[in-house]
């Protein structure tokens, strides 16, 4: 029972990452239509400028703000650079300008950081918390993955700037009329996916340590809970993130084994594409024919 | 006509990929009226619309108080007073109503004056306020049209048009709606450009109007006289 808890425990912590992960995909989906396949491999190199920061000697916190400051211009950047160009391109061409970013990214982080496996430290306290159910790292990843959604929440919930953002992904056309320049907002959506990413990527790499090839796991993890709580919906990718790390670390421990870890998202994508294309928040659109 | 007019177009041009839908279209609209732009399904008019708020590409002269706007983004036009109420309502759908209003006001700034208009339009359209928590899409058709005008109007617009406000609204509904844009003209002074099918009842409410036919004015005059014109009578009166 002890082991039990505790797996689920560590399955929550990771599940936020998973969660703010998701959430990044989410919101390039909802004003886009796409999923961004390089998400993980921003957040990855995210990580290693925190990385490289801390290393020169920056304390944790403020290499933790300059590191998502600086994710947040370079996903905007991105937007601006290399996918407004393929914007009215077809599918499978913005598909391909995804994988060739992920490729980038994922070679350039070996090339500048070599492919050695580097410990990254976490900013809290090493005593043990909850007893022996969770490690202080893992209650913190919570902490800062629910400070993080909380806050996008109220951005999206309560601000002009927020509802001009759900207003753009919504309705383009009808978002100019109003005045809304669209073409910055999918630039910002791009600024803030990248600075969750960025988060997620420096939670999670204490637990599973800095290496170019970090993300990729993560991401299939991610895309799993995105669309197990319904690619359109923030909400289900949340739940569908705590659920997927959950799930993931109990059926590893206790019933597959670890090697087989990650066959439970592809299990749980083809499931869910299968019985419920929509996911559990997501809408269900009907197209007449 | 007293004054410089509102909105001008010469010889404007306008058409999608290679189709061309307005050959050279000239109307002009004064200050604090309302104009009508009638013509059969196809004609142009949408397009005209279009046309002066740049969602499409179009050649000629625009002039919005004396100054030229064509050549210039949909999204500054709206920043100098222009509001588009387009074909189809453009509801944002998943928003609520209020929030739909607001969004009306984004380009502007100061609180107080945008929470004014906002217990203005609720004034006009009573059915807003008692639907302002709801998600837009929800609301009925004529819902969405006032839900639509009053977006527009958030703007604290100069110049406002208006595509087809009557579509798909019973005659009640339609009467009702015309009545408060011809307060809205009364009382603030709002110029209109009115794009319309039910020819009978823009040229109630409108002072001018223009008739075009693929693509070209063949006719304008005052709502007047365009009413005892016989042409327009057997062709958009139908009597």
């Amino acid at each position: 029972m002890e082991a039990f808890l505790h797996q689920v425990m560590a399955g929550l912590a990771t599940g936020g990452v998973y969660a703010s992960l998701a959430l990044a995909l989410v919101m390039i989906y909802h004003a886009t239509h796409l999923v961004n396949f390089a998400q993980g491999e921003m957040a990855m190199f995210s990580t290693y400028l925190a990385w490289s920061l801390i290393d020169a000697g920056m304390p944790y916190w403020p290499a933790f703000a300059l590191t998502v400051g600086i994710s947040f211009v370079a996903g905007i950047v991105i937007e601006r650079v290399v996918i407004r160009p393929v914007e009215h391109a077809p599918v499978l061409a913005v598909v391909v300008v995804f994988i060739a970013l992920l490729v980038i990214l994922n070679s350039v982080a070996g090339w500048i950081y070599t492919y050695t496996i580097k410990p990254f430290p976490s900013p809290f306290p090493q005593e043990m918390a909850l007893g022996r159910f969770m490690s202080p790292h893992e209650l913190g990843a919570i902490g800062v993955t629910l400070l993080v959604l909380v806050a996008l929440f109220l951005f999206f919930r309560f601000t002009p700037l927020g509802l001009a953002m759900r207003a753009a992904a919504q309705n383009p056309a009808s978002a100019r009329l109003v005045g809304i320049r669209v073409g910055w907002m999918l630039a910002l959506g791009w600024g803030l996916a990248a600075a969750v990413g960025a988060v997620a990527g420096m939670m999670m790499a204490p637990i599973v340590y800095l290496d170019p090839n970090m993300m990729t796991g993560i991401l299939l993890y991610a895309f799993a809970a995105a669309l197990l709580g319904g690619i359109d919906s923030p909400l289900g990718a949340v739940v569908g993130g705590f659920a997927v790390g959950v799930l993931e670390n109990v059926l590893g421990s206790f019933v597959i084994g670890s090697e087989l870890k990650r066959s439970v998202a592809l299990v749980l994508i083809v499931g869910v594409l299968l019985i419920r294309p929509s996911g559990f928040f997501g809408k269900v659109s009907v197209t007449r024919v | 006509m007293p004054g410089a007019p509102i909105l001008e177009a010469k010889n404007l041009r306008a058409g999608y990929g290679r189709t061309q839908v307005l050959h050279g279209v000239d109307f002009a609209i004064e200050k604090g009226s309302i104009t009508a732009l009638l013509g059969a399904n196809g004609a142009g008019k949408t397009t005209t619309l279009r046309a002066v708020c740049a969602m499409v590409k179009a050649q000629g002269e625009i002039r919005l108080d004396g100054a030229r706007i064509d050549g210039r983004g949909t999204e500054d036009i709206v920043r100098l007073g222009v509001a588009h109420v387009p074909e189809g309502r453009g509801t944002f759908l998943d928003l609520t109503t209020e929030e739909n209003l607001r969004l009306g006001a984004y380009v502007r700034r100061g609180r107080d004056a945008i929470e004014r208009d906002l217990e203005r339009v609720f004034a006009y359209f009573p059915r807003l306020r008692e639907r302002r928590e709801q998600q837009a899409g929800t609301l009925s058709g004529g819902e969405q049209q006032m839900l639509a005008v009053s977006r527009a109007l958030m703007l604290a617009p100069k110049l406002m048009l208006l595509d087809e406000p009557s579509f798909g609204l019973a005659p009640l509904v339609v009467r009702e709606l015309f009545a408060i844009l011809r307060e809205i003209r009364d009382r603030e002074g709002v110029s209109m450009l009115l794009v319309e099918q039910n020819a009978a009842m823009a040229l109630e409410l409108a002072d001018r109007a223009y008739l075009i036919e693929t693509g070209r004015v063949v006719l304008e005059g005052s709502a007047r006289e365009l009413q005892s014109n016989d042409g327009v009578r057997r062709s958009y009166l139908g009597y």
